[in-house]
């Protein structure tokens, strides 16, 4: 491997603290290129009373014109058993870059966030979560 | 048909930004989860869904079984027009659903 | 200064019996989806219930309002729930979408105005009997977690007084809209004792004296529970 590609990986293997890059799922769609952390915010409570439905939002900062957007936001649970949670699509007609939904999480865990800019930067956020077991399975 | 509830404000000015809200009644069903008898249910959640507005596509998103039941989204699109906004989406079982609603702008 | 002491101890007496919805005992997420139609899940069964009075009921029946505030009802000596009542002329099978969505339909047009059950001591005999019987392989009764412990802990999870004013119920746990027969199956299940077939007696019983319990308490209908 050339001098420059090896520093290029350990430069993009550096910069981000949130999850790695040669991850699969994150690879799939950043295609080994660096995921700075920065930008996006992801906004999940610290404890959640219940896995069943956690709320979720993601918040890019970004003027959102025809030459400076977010394309689009990928949404990963560490440990779920699918970890691939949602990717929202957004582009420059849309003028905020904000998304909210509601998760299931499968015990307590990180959250990662990745915006994708138009200008083909990718920016991460995470946030760990913590979720309180039910005490009475019912069952029912 | 899944049944589904959007929320938007009763009239926006033009150029103004939207609040879109909406839930869907879908189980977003995981595949881990058994029936009382002990067998598995299925995977079945909604994996597509897109908005439009006036025939525009305004909002996408690729889902999956970490988004929780009867899914909630929201969004923001900019009023340019009284027009109608529908959602379309698609589930594992490849059955689609969609809803609509209308959005009135004045000048 | 006698006086004031007797008042006082009257005071709190009272409001240590008060009535507290389980609202009271919910998680923040809880408390915020049952506040916002727009986000509330069981407002999906709510629209549908709407749907199907217009189409199947409203030729008959006018305004619903109010009519959840007195169910179940002893009618001829019988006991009838309101999922009784919307089955007299289609049959709906218990837990069946149609009936949730009717019963929380018929529910929500009395969201906020008080339960006000007017039921005779007789008739809540067995009901009442049925709530401090101890059952199961825990042996344990209702009022054991529900009237002595209520607002204390259990692991995670802050004890309720186990109060129906929010069902049909969408349940974080079923992750759907259920009746407060299945609630009272799943507590069941919980004390690993046997469970009462829906509509049973022994289930028609315990519902009667579980919502003269709660007379004065608002309903909450559709309410969001864990």
């Amino acid at each position: 491997m050339k001098r420059r590609e090896f520093i290029g990986t350990l430069t993009a293997l550096a910069v981000s603290p949130h999850i790695s890059t040669t991850d699969p799922l994150v690879y799939s769609f950043t295609k080994g290129r660096p995921v700075q952390p920065g930008r996006i915010k992801l906004e999940i409570p610290p404890l959640a009373e219940n896995g069943h439905s956690v709320a979720m939002t993601v918040r890019v900062d970004s003027p959102m014109t025809p030459s400076d957007h977010v394309r689009a936001v990928h949404l990963i649970a560490e440990n779920n058993p699918v970890r691939d949670m949602a990717v929202f699509y957004l582009g420059a007609h849309c003028p905020r870059a904000e998304v909210s939904s509601r998760i299931r999480l499968n015990g307590s865990q990180r959250v990662v966030a990745i915006a994708e800019l138009s200008d083909g930067s990718f920016w991460s956020d995470a946030a760990y979560v913590e979720v309180r077991e039910a005490a009475c399975t019912d069952g029912g | 048909m899944a049944l589904a509830r959007i929320d938007l404000p009763p009239e926006a000015r033009r150029g103004e930004l939207v609040e879109v809200r909406i839930v869907i009644q879908h189980p977003m069903e995981t595949g881990f989860r058994r029936a009382p008898q002990g067998e598995r249910v299925p995977r079945n959640a909604i994996h597509s869904l897109v908005c439009r507005y006036s025939g525009i596509e305004v909002f996408r998103a690729t889902l999956s079984t970490g988004i929780a039941a009867n899914p909630f989204l929201r969004f923001f699109l900019r009023a340019t027009e009284s027009a109608e906004l529908d959602f379309w989406w698609l589930d594992d079982d490849e059955v689609q659903g969609t809803a609509k609603t209308h959005l009135v702008v004045s000048s | 200064m006698r006086k004031y002491l007797i008042l006082a101890a009257l005071i709190t007496c009272a409001a240590e019996a008060q009535n507290r919805s389980g609202l009271e005992f919910a998680s923040e997420e809880i408390r915020r989806l049952q506040a916002s139609d727009a986000e509330n899940p069981g407002m999906l069964w709510v629209d549908q219930g709407a749907k199907l009075f217009a189409q199947k009921c409203a030729s008959c029946h006018a305004s619903m309002k109010g009519v959840a505030t007195r169910y179940p009802a002893v009618e001829d000596g019988r006991i009838v729930t309101l999922e009784a009542k919307v089955r007299h002329k289609e049959a709906f099978a218990y837990e069946s979408d149609e009936l949730l969505a009717l019963t929380a339909f018929i529910g929500n047009q009395s969201r906020g105005m008080p339960i006000q059950t007017k039921i005779s001591e007789r008739d809540l005999e067995k009901g009442r009997a049925a709530y401090y019987q101890r059952r199961g392989q825990m042996n344990l009764a209702c009022a054991h977690c529900h009237e002595q412990n209520w607002g204390k802990h259990l692991g995670a999870e802050t004890l309720s007084q186990g109060q129906p004013n929010g069902y049909p119920a969408y349940r974080l746990e079923w992750q759907k809209m259920g009746s407060l027969e299945r609630r009272i199956r799943a507590c069941m299940f919980g004390l690993h004792a046997e469970l009462p077939a829906y509509g049973s007696d022994a289930m028609l019983e315990l519902e009667l004296f579980l919502v003269w319990r709660a007379n004065g308490l608002p309903i909450e209908t559709p309410a969001v529970r864990r």
